[in-house]
């Protein structure tokens, strides 16, 4: 009797976080109520741990289990993007989860299970294994957005993600049958060579690309599929839309890359245009309604939206350092954006009060270092040179511009000028205005100091030192991902 | 033995069916269960496809998509009857606290 | 190509022919003698109380989401049973560990509450 030689290895990431969810959720009804923060560094040690097992990846290039799952450059580099994200995340919780009285330790199960779906997105080289990913990922995020599940906000974030989600997923989903039907395959390498082969029914290729196209845009909120966004962001908690306008959406562009690049190359002249009209829509549409809004979840969910349009330009250049700027971009974006979430939550008040953009009113007075830190995030979502966001729009903008997409170019960089205007109120709000100027009556209690958490200090330490890291010395980060990169294209 | 294309109009108009009653049924449980047609029907589609070229997978997907299918149905229930109990309604229309 | 749904037919035709042949000839041969509790809808059952149509507890919609997952996740024990024995010991720790995964959520919804009827 032999047993066959099953590699773990591969999937260590995904099995360690997988473990340590399921540790989670299995002590959290043995851990008496006081003792339930320990579970929440159980998950972070367990995102350590996986940091730790995808080290040992890099050494394990290769495709396995019947080229279902592929490791290369590219996966371990979003692997790492996930699980700093969930690192991250899982500090910037803890305070506000017990502030806002739903410490379950079921939020660290769920989003220790959202990265290990997160995590097999980007590795993945086969369609089914994108679609698993995909809502292993996605379930879990719908649960996280209800967490606050007596407000009635949150229910309805809850509601909206799950709804409009599910039917964007039956289409990704149909969009892959008809892929099936077409190819005989689902794997992402045998689809290309099909499709060279040109003895296969075109429309129904066609007709998969655009469904499963449907479907990504839906999970990565570009135009037009983006209505979704800012009451999903606004409703579900801050620490959770924080996560969620970073974590998953770089899942979905690693899967969206991957299927593009390298199963659908053959098609690239059919599909560029609709990228170029989604992301001139995606960029205009989310930068114009951001300069309308006055809650600042809001507003971020908007920038968020303009932000995978600028993703989106670098896409359509079709080149490796197209895709390279993006790797780089996503990571730059996360740090931003988690760290301006982090501070968002540090600032808000029990029961999400104090989250208008006008309430940052006398923050610089109050807590200079966290209104210096929220500057720094806001600057760098901009795109201010020594942030960054400078850096990583820079290699995005340079890749269109060597593909000669001009016009997308200037329109970028229109928008981006343009963005100024909104990630400048809240930061003429805390330095040039009088804490009850807005007319809003405060109550007593509510200009107690600040109560902030260690853990949400390091947070916003980490995200401010990366934020200054990726903008003046991109070099490390970007060659990895170019090297990887040029194995994708 | 029935032609493939049988199978795919008829998967195509249940699907197309799903995204109808989706758009314009304002009960949160009558949207969801177009959504588990639209589902169903790709379900159709796969094993229609699976028999026609001879190879299995397509049949094991299918496996794996009623599984998620199933999950997904727990986790949305779960969020709507969290819904009713805050709001003792079923219509999405009430869905309307964050409009602009 | 209909040809092949013939015998479908037939069977159709059949199955009617029969079901509505004994109730039409019971209702022409026998004697019809009505009384309130013939006409009751469970002859000899439980007397019913109020109309079907009112709302249930939440704790049916609970039930019914926790019987839907594991029901469905026997799905994958189909395949697996039919080639088990091609599998040998490697399938069976590979469902060993499915049922462990499962088995955990089980612990889980246990101790959790969700399967005690009586807690709110």
């Amino acid at each position: 009797m032999t047993l066959p030689q099953v590699p773990i290895l591969p999937i260590l990431p995904e099995l360690i976080l997988t473990l340590f969810g399921i540790a989670v959720m299995l002590f959290d009804p043995f851990t008496a109520k006081p003792h339930k923060s320990w579970l929440s560094s159980l998950a972070f040690i367990g995102v350590l741990a996986a940091l730790a097992g995808n080290v040992l990846l890099l050494a394990a290039e290769g495709e396995y289990y019947n080229g279902m799952i592929i490791v290369d450059s590219f996966s371990v580099f979003f692997n790492f993007l996930f699980l700093i994200i969930a690192g991250l995340s899982i500090l910037a919780s803890r305070q506000y989860l017990v502030r806002e009285g739903v410490n379950h330790s079921e939020y660290y199960g769920l989003l220790l299970f959202a990265t290990v779906g997160m995590c097999f997105m980007g590795g993945a080289n086969e369609l089914i294994m994108i679609f698993i990913g995909l809502e292993i990922t996605s379930i879990s995020t719908y649960v996280l957005a209800g967490f606050r599940r007596t407000d009635l906000k949150s229910n309805e974030a809850a509601i909206k993600y799950f709804l409009l989600g599910s039917f964007a997923t039956a289409f990704l989903l149909y969009g892959i049958a008809l892929m099936y039907g077409a190819t005989h395959t689902t794997h992402l390498s045998q689809i290309s060579s099909a499709l060279l082969t040109g003895r296969i029914d075109l429309r129904l290729v066609l007709a998969g690309t655009a469904l499963m196209m449907v479907g990504f845009s839906f999970k990565v909120a570009t135009a037009p599929f983006q209505i979704w966004t800012p009451d999903v962001y606004e409703g579900a908690p801050i620490p959770v839309t924080g996560w969620m306008s970073v974590g998953p959406k770089a899942a979905g562009f690693a899967a969206f890359l991957r299927v593009f690049f390298v199963a659908l190359p053959a098609l690239d002249q059919k599909w560029f245009w609709v990228l170029w009209v989604s992301s001139v829509l995606t960029m205009t549409i989310g930068n114009t309604a951001a300069m309308l809004q006055s809650n600042i979840k809001r507003m971020l969910a908007y920038s968020s939206i303009a932000h995978a349009g600028y993703i989106l330009v670098a896409f359509a250049a079709l080149t490796p350092n197209g895709i390279a700027s993006i790797m780089f971009y996503l990571l730059a974006y996360s740090v931003m954006n988690l760290g301006a979430f982090a501070v968002i939550s540090a600032w808000s008040l029990s029961g999400e009060r104090r989250v208008t953009i006008d309430e940052f009113a006398g923050l610089g007075y109050r807590q200079p270092w966290l209104a210096a830190a929220f500057t720094v995030f806001l600057l760098g979502l901009t795109g201010i040179p020594l942030t960054a966001g400078f850096t990583g729009k820079f290699f995005m903008f340079r890749a269109a511009i060597n593909s000669k997409l001009y016009w997308l170019t200037i329109i970028a960089l229109l928008n981006s000028a343009a963005s100024l205007y909104y990630y400048l109120r809240p930061t003429i709000a805390m330095y040039m205005r009088e804490p009850g100027e807005s007319g809003r009556t405060s109550a007593p209690q509510d200009s107690a100091p600040l109560q902030i958490s260690m853990a949400t200090k390091v947070v916003i330490a980490v995200s401010v030192l990366a934020v200054f890291y990726l903008g003046l010395f991109p070099s490390t980060i970007l060659d990895f991902a170019q090297s990887s990169a040029f194995l994708v294209h | 033995m029935v032609p493939l294309n049988y199978f795919l109009i008829l998967a195509a108009i249940l699907f197309c069916l799903g995204v109808i009653g989706f758009v314009m049924k304002r009960n949160l449980i009558t949207m969801f269960m177009s959504i588990e047609l639209m589902l169903n029907s790709v379900n159709l589609t796969f094993v229609a496809f699976s028999r026609h070229i001879n190879v299995l997978s397509g049949q094991i997907f299918v496996f794996f998509v009623m599984v998620i299918a199933a999950a997904e149905a727990a986790v949305g229930l779960a969020i709507i009857v969290a819904f009713y109990r805050n709001r003792e309604s079923l219509n999405v229309d009430e869905v309307d606290r964050m409009k602009l | 190509m209909l040809r092949s749904y013939l015998p479908i037919l037939i069977q159709i035709i059949l199955a009617s022919l029969i079901g509505f042949g004994i109730l039409g000839l019971s209702y022409l041969v026998g004697k019809h003698k009505p009384t309130p509790e013939k006409l009751m809808p469970y002859e000899s059952g439980v007397r019913p109380t109020g109309s079907a149509h009112e709302r249930f507890a939440v704790k049916f919609y609970l039930t019914a989401m926790l019987f839907i997952l594991f029901d469905v996740e026997v799905i994958f024990l189909y395949p697996w049973a039919v080639i088990y024995r091609e599998l040998r010991f490697f399938g069976f720790f590979e469902m060993l560990t499915f049922i462990l995964v499962v088995l955990a959520g089980y612990v889980y919804i246990w101790k959790k509450g969700a399967l005690d009827w009586n807690k709110n």
